[in-house]
């Protein structure tokens, strides 16, 4: 996995019947980075990423892989490039994991044929580097809810594409197995290479894990770029229509958002007292 | 297989569960087949008159055997030949429909297809006084139209599978309205005729109505099997599947009109069998175990489920009963016990 391979959208219009979700959206996914969609809800950043992964046909313009338009191509060659894991997929009834898993290597499988030595090798590696080998044939349903994302994510690696989208990886995770997934995402793209796009709800986590961030609002890329040159309270208040502090986190050196709700807000703004609970005598 | 000997060791585990769960398929669609061909053999011998197995296999391999030709080659062997396509066909177009919809109900025998050939044949016979073959025609074109319009219905912004469920079972309570109202204004002599469409029997078998279904099972059947790996991967849902690069499109519409033709084929055959469609795959599932593709062995279920319940329908009471009368009593226990068990559990096969 050493040739990087590109993804963009050009003029994109995406529409649902008459309702238009996004439009002449243009955006370029850097190559062998990790880029976080982030906007508010309904905002259009799922429709964005399915029709990144070639699962909404444009209503205009295109999306557009390695210098070719998706839309059109044999859908399994590019299940080999591109990959995409949906944010609530179904896992069939008492099926084992390593059989979970192993339905990523469809793309790569003739009508017939059985699994080749490869297949078992890259199942394999998947399990391992999700850590969950010895879960392989315990059923899915027996599994807690991040060894079952973990499992999902591993049927994604074992699809084996240079480019992997993510719906919302770590909704219904707490907070200890949402840090695992994306420390697990940033090794994949780390050691492979692999351009990771993924759409997150917590702006925080993407200001961290992201190397490029898009914010959307109202199907329009209004901020797009490395998330300490983007992530202000301006653009939160743009997005989110939210005030907000926003301050280096100590922790990561990243941008951190602190929302000033109507509650629970000291007079001053800053600086920020690790500890201090001023706001829960009042 | 080469493969144990390439893979390297942190795979071989891998190899290992997978070869188990494989082996238990193999075992149980074997024991399936095999159980087809006892129960087969079995039918030919058994009647009023009990050949010998000597004599069932001369029969077939044409000889002439006093009597025996007569009766088993002209009544039994068409009847149990009959028994092994339909219910071949029902087991593998129910499953088909309730693995693509993901939802155990959403056979074709409760969602009104067989509905829909059931009283397009009732029509035909009772209304237009038609020949048999004419009367087979418009069923097998009554089961594509039923399937079209609830499709369209249900297509409505989106393709939802609960929404086409729910519409077919509405279809399938009005074609029952209708297949009575034709029944009630029926001429007695009708009426016999009529009945079969009610509950499927396997009394009219002669060759001319199995050639038919046999033809037609010669290309849909394998039609269907060539699409179980790509239906086995949209089990994971419609986007999962589509970002694996199934078409789903393209397989839910190629692999729906030969369901549906292939069950409409059957019924024109049989009648509608109750419930074989709708218990095969579930059965099979279980047996079978998770994982693999059920579209073989639900057939193999389907077509032991019809020929047991005609032994029982035909030899186990005083009097006779049509297949139907059978799979129907055994159907609707496990009917209720599925709606049980689905509300609970949210379980798709």
């Amino acid at each position: 996995m050493t040739e990087s391979h590109s993804l963009s959208a050009q003029a994109l219009t995406l529409a649902y019947g008459d309702r238009t979700i996004v439009e002449r959206l243009d955006l370029v996914i850097p190559p062998g980075r990790i880029t976080a969609i982030v906007g508010a809800n309904g905002c259009g950043k799922s429709t964005l990423l399915r029709a990144l992964a070639r699962l909404i046909p444009p209503r205009e313009g295109q999306v557009v892989l390695d210098g070719k338009a998706l839309h059109g191509r044999p859908t399994k060659e590019i299940a080999r490039t591109l990959g995409l894991l949906p944010q609530s997929p179904i896992a069939p009834e008492g099926i084992a994991v390593a059989d979970l898993v192993g339905r990523g290597r469809h793309p790569h499988q003739k009508l017939m044929s059985r699994w080749s030595a490869h297949d078992y090798e890259v199942v394999a590696r998947a399990l391992a580097s999700t850590g969950i080998e010895e879960l392989a044939d315990r059923s899915v349903d027996e599994l807690s809810g991040g060894q079952r994302q973990r499992a999902w994510i591993a049927m994604a690696l074992a699809q084996e594409t240079d480019i992997l989208l993510l719906d919302e990886p770590t909704t219904f995770l707490d907070v200890a197995h949402q840090i695992e997934v994306l420390d697990l995402l940033t090794d994949l793209n780390r050691e492979h290479g692999t351009t990771i796009v993924m759409v997150l709800h917590d702006m925080n986590l993407a200001a961290r894990y992201a190397d490029h961030l898009f914010a959307l609002r109202a199907g329009q890329v209004v901020a797009s770029g490395a998330p300490h040159d983007v992530l202000t309270s301006e653009l939160i208040r743009e997005v989110f229509d939210l005030d907000a502090l926003v301050v280096p986190d100590p922790v990561s050196g990243s941008p951190i958002v602190l929302p000033r709700g109507r509650h629970h807000v000291t007079a001053q703004p800053e600086p920020v007292q690790t500890g201090a609970s001023d706001g829960h005598d009042r | 297989m080469s493969a144990d000997t390439l893979v390297p060791i942190a795979a071989q585990a891998v190899v290992a569960g997978r070869r188990r769960r494989a082996r238990r398929r193999t075992v149980v669609t074997v024991a399936l087949a095999l159980g087809v061909v006892l129960v087969f053999a079995a039918s030919l011998m058994i009647g009023q008159t009990i050949y010998g197995l000597d004599e069932v296999v001369r029969v077939i391999l044409g000889e002439t055997v006093p009597g025996a030709s007569f009766t088993v080659g002209e009544l039994r062997l068409p009847r149990a030949v009959l028994a092994i396509l339909a219910g071949f066909a029902f087991g593998i177009a129910g499953v088909t429909f309730q693995t693509m919809l993901r939802n155990p109900l959403a056979s074709p025998d409760i969602i009104g297809i067989t509905a829909g050939a059931s009283a397009a044949a009732v029509f035909g016979i009772v209304v237009l006084s038609l020949s048999e073959t004419a009367v087979s025609v418009l069923a097998v074109t009554g089961g594509l139209l039923t399937a079209l319009a609830i499709y369209l219905l249900s297509n409505k912004g989106g393709f939802a599978g609960t929404r086409l469920i729910l519409i077919g079972i509405g279809v399938a309570a009005m074609l029952d309205a209708a297949i009575t109202y034709v029944l009630s204004k029926a001429p007695s002599y009708d009426l016999q005729a009529a009945m079969r469409w009610l509950t499927g029997s396997l009394n009219g078998a002669t060759w001319s109505v199995v050639l038919p279904l046999a033809a037609a099972s010669l290309v849909l059947v394998p039609a269907l099997l060539s699409r179980g790996r790509d239906l086995n991967v949209m089990r994971l849902g419609d986007d999962a599947a589509a970002s694996l690069g199934v078409r789903i499109h393209g397989t839910r519409v190629m692999v729906i009109v030969a369901a549906v033709a292939l069950l409409a084929f059957a019924t024109a055959a049989t009648g509608p069998i109750a419930f074989v469609a709708f218990m095969a795959g579930p059965i099979a599932a279980r047996i079978v175990g998770p994982g693999g593709s059920l579209l073989l062995p639900s057939a193999l279920v389907g077509a032991l489920l019809v020929q047991l319940a005609d032994l029982l329908g035909q030899f186990a009471f005083d009097s006779r009963y049509p297949v139907g009368v059978v799979t129907g009593v055994l159907g609707a226990p496990f009917l209720i016990y599925l709606l049980i068990r689905t509300n609970r559990a949210g379980g798709s096969l």
